[in-house]
């Protein structure tokens, strides 16, 4: 295989990968849930809905005044204990979003983040796949190469030393 | 040998630039100035980190900038202009600029040869780990830190000549070291056999133009740039004008086979291990996990400290030391089990880089905004230095993260395929037999990449 045989193997699978539309049979409903902010977590950290799904948030806080802010969905609001919040969005992106505080509300705020993951996640499975295919396929490539290379120069900067 | 181009000769500008004996206190001085207000900032600001001008300046702003960067595109540049062994090195010199003649003052101990190595700076990077969430967060734990480590160059340059504490001891010296191989820039000599015939190794012993190698490195037969400290002095010494710089393929010091080390391959581990521990712990959504680092109990913290060792000394050299033993297996390879897996260790240099990237990304994009109110209020005392000071929290381009996430870990994992083949051929000629010795250890490696995958985007 000649190295521009492989970067056309790899961009076309990369292309593949990334840009293939993605199955949108699901069916979209409604999905309403609970979210408390302590220091420094959400409860829950992770959610899970479906592409298409409307999310209602119900943001509470039940020490200090934290933040909600949505990845990718431009959606901020500030909380205050006590007083309860409702944010309202169709969750139409795939993929993972993290939310974040976005109130200062103590030392380890900046690390305070959930998960919210809109199935089903192409990202990630894009990512994944091409993250297991590309480097065996690359491997092979090596390999081939090596194999023109037979009797040619060596390639690598070390002596060949301790060949078995 | 694979091309290099020869930078110095392209751009004599750079040339007469790197050899002028006030750039490198300029650029320490202007360095010392940020360190010393980081410190005097975590002392005496305000103890909220995200308002503090140590923390966001550190851990974000200079993490940032070294690790995605400086380190993969300069190697070591950083060493050259790092003010914690500054003091240390200026005292020992009794000069900052000038070059003053005589020995360094120092009591000129020796020191000890089992210390020779990198299991100082792995020990102490593991430390630094376990500490990892109060330091990143407690402006005043930060301060500290930071003067611990100016306090021990200082203290070891009084005993030792040169600077001892960056080679051996330093925690972030280290792992720029080992990622320094990465770089596709390298300070070498033109031709070492004029460094042979040289007789007074001027590089090595100095002269009136500048001193001998701080770093303890005899450039004729610098082949890695792991030691190497980018300082110059070098530079300017060489009567012969022999020093060069040159541009090169990015990672071509991973297959200088004879100087592969065990306490290399270590520190390749634990840095590949503390980023995916990091990324666990700071950017998961395990808030348990995050009280546990933060030190809510002791035994809780306990526990957690004994997973980070386990995982970092045990777990994943382990399961590393089995793959390289089915390999062996497997391709009826006669080389020492120790040796292979001290060579394939290697491979663990380009993937833990890309993971540590790919774990800063995410903060720098999302948290750099935390730069502009700190700098016009460095303190938290309600200053407006550059009227910026009310800034709000303003995440750039969250979306575009996971995107460069992705770019990066593939990167990191092709080019750790392609380490792990080269030293496979090195081992073995016979063609069949390199494709199966390297399987079992290209799909461990891609277990390792689609972890950092799940923890970011799954
Ligand atoms: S070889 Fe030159 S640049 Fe490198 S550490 Fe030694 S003196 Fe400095
Ligand atoms: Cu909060």
């Amino acid at each position: 295989m000649k190295p521009i045989h492989f970067a056309g193997l790899a961009a076309t699978l990369i292309v593949l990968l990334i840009f293939l539309p993605a199955p949108n049979d699901f069916k979209s409903g409604s999905r309403t849930v609970e979210v408390n902010m302590t220091q420094f977590e959400f409860e829950p950290g992770r959610i899970e809905v479906n592409q298409g799904d409307e999310v209602v948030f119900l943001l509470t806080s039940s020490d200090v005044v934290h933040g909600f802010y949505l990845d990718g969905y431009d959606v901020q609001q500030r909380i205050e204990p006590g007083i309860p919040h409702e944010i309202r969005f169709v969750a139409d992106q795939s993929g993972k979003f993290r939310y974040r505080c976005s109130v200062t509300c103590g030392p380890l705020h900046p690390f305070m983040v959930g998960e919210l993951v809109v199935e089903a996640n192409m990202p990630f499975w894009r990512a994944a796949g091409l993250l297991f295919t590309l480097p065996v396929l690359f491997l092979w490539y090596l390999h081939q190469q090596e194999r023109g290379h037979l009797h040619g120069k060596e390639e690598t900067s070390f002596t060949p030393k301790a060949r078995v | 040998m694979t091309a290099r181009i020869n930078l110095l000769e392209k751009a004599p500008l750079l040339k007469t630039v790197l050899k002028s004996q006030g750039l490198q206190p300029a650029l320490t001085i202007l360095m010392l100035a940020g360190f010393v207000l980081a410190m005097l900032t975590g002392w005496f600001g305000t103890p909220v980190g995200s308002r503090n001008f140590g923390i966001v300046f550190v851990w974000i702003v200079w993490w940032g900038l070294l690790i995605i960067v400086l380190v993969p595109f300069l190697g070591r540049a950083w060493c050259m202009v790092c003010p914690i062994p500054a003091l240390g090195e200026w005292l020992q010199r009794g000069s900052i600029i000038q070059r003053t003649s005589g020995r360094l003052r120092t009591r000129h101990r020796r020191w000890p040869r089992r210390f020779k190595n990198m299991w100082l700076q792995n020990i102490g990077f593991l430390i630094l780990a376990s500490f990892s969430t109060i330091i990143l967060t407690r402006p005043n734990v930060s301060a500290w830190v930071l003067f611990g480590l100016m306090a021990a160059a200082v203290g070891l340059s009084l005993f030792f000549d040169n600077r001892v504490f960056c080679r051996y001891v330093c925690p972030v010296g280290g792992f720029i070291g080992l990622y320094a191989m990465m770089a596709p820039v390298e300070l070498r000599v033109r031709d070492c056999r004029t460094c042979a015939q040289h007789r007074t190794k001027d590089c090595v012993t100095g002269n009136e133009r500048g001193y001998g190698c701080p770093w303890m490195v005899f450039p004729g037969k610098l082949r890695r740039n792991t030691y190497c400290g980018l300082c110059m002095e070098c530079l300017k010494t060489c009567p012969k004008d022999n020093i060069t710089i040159n541009l090169r393929p990015f990672g071509s010091d991973l297959f200088v086979m004879e100087e592969h080390r065990l306490d290399e391959a270590f520190k390749a581990f634990i840095m590949l291990s503390c980023a995916l521990l990091y990324s666990a712990v700071l950017l998961g959504p395990w808030g348990w996990l995050k009280q546990w680092a933060n030190i809510d109990t002791l035994a809780h913290w306990g526990v957690y400290v004994a997973a980070l060792w386990g995982v970092n000394l045990l777990l994943v050299p382990g399961v590393f030391g089995v793959c390289v033993a089915v390999s062996r297996r497997i391709s009826r390879l006669e080389v020492p089990l120790r040796q292979l897996f001290t060579d394939y260790a290697y491979a663990c240099v380009p993937l833990g880089l890309a993971a540590w990237i790919a774990f800063s990304l995410s903060f720098v994009f999302v948290n750099g905004s935390y730069a502009l109110p700190v700098i016009s209020d460095p303190f938290g005392w309600g200053w407006n230095l550059f009227g910026t000071a009310t800034q709000e929290w303003t995440p750039v381009l969250p979306g575009l993260v996971s995107f460069l996430q992705v770019g990066v870990l593939t990167i990191g994992l092709l080019f750790a395929v392609n380490t792990v083949y080269r030293i496979t051929t090195h081992h073995i000629t016979d063609r069949r037999r390199t494709f199966q010795a390297a399987m079992p250890l290209v799909l461990p490696l891609a277990g390792i990449a689609l972890l950092f995958l799940w923890l970011y985007l799954g």
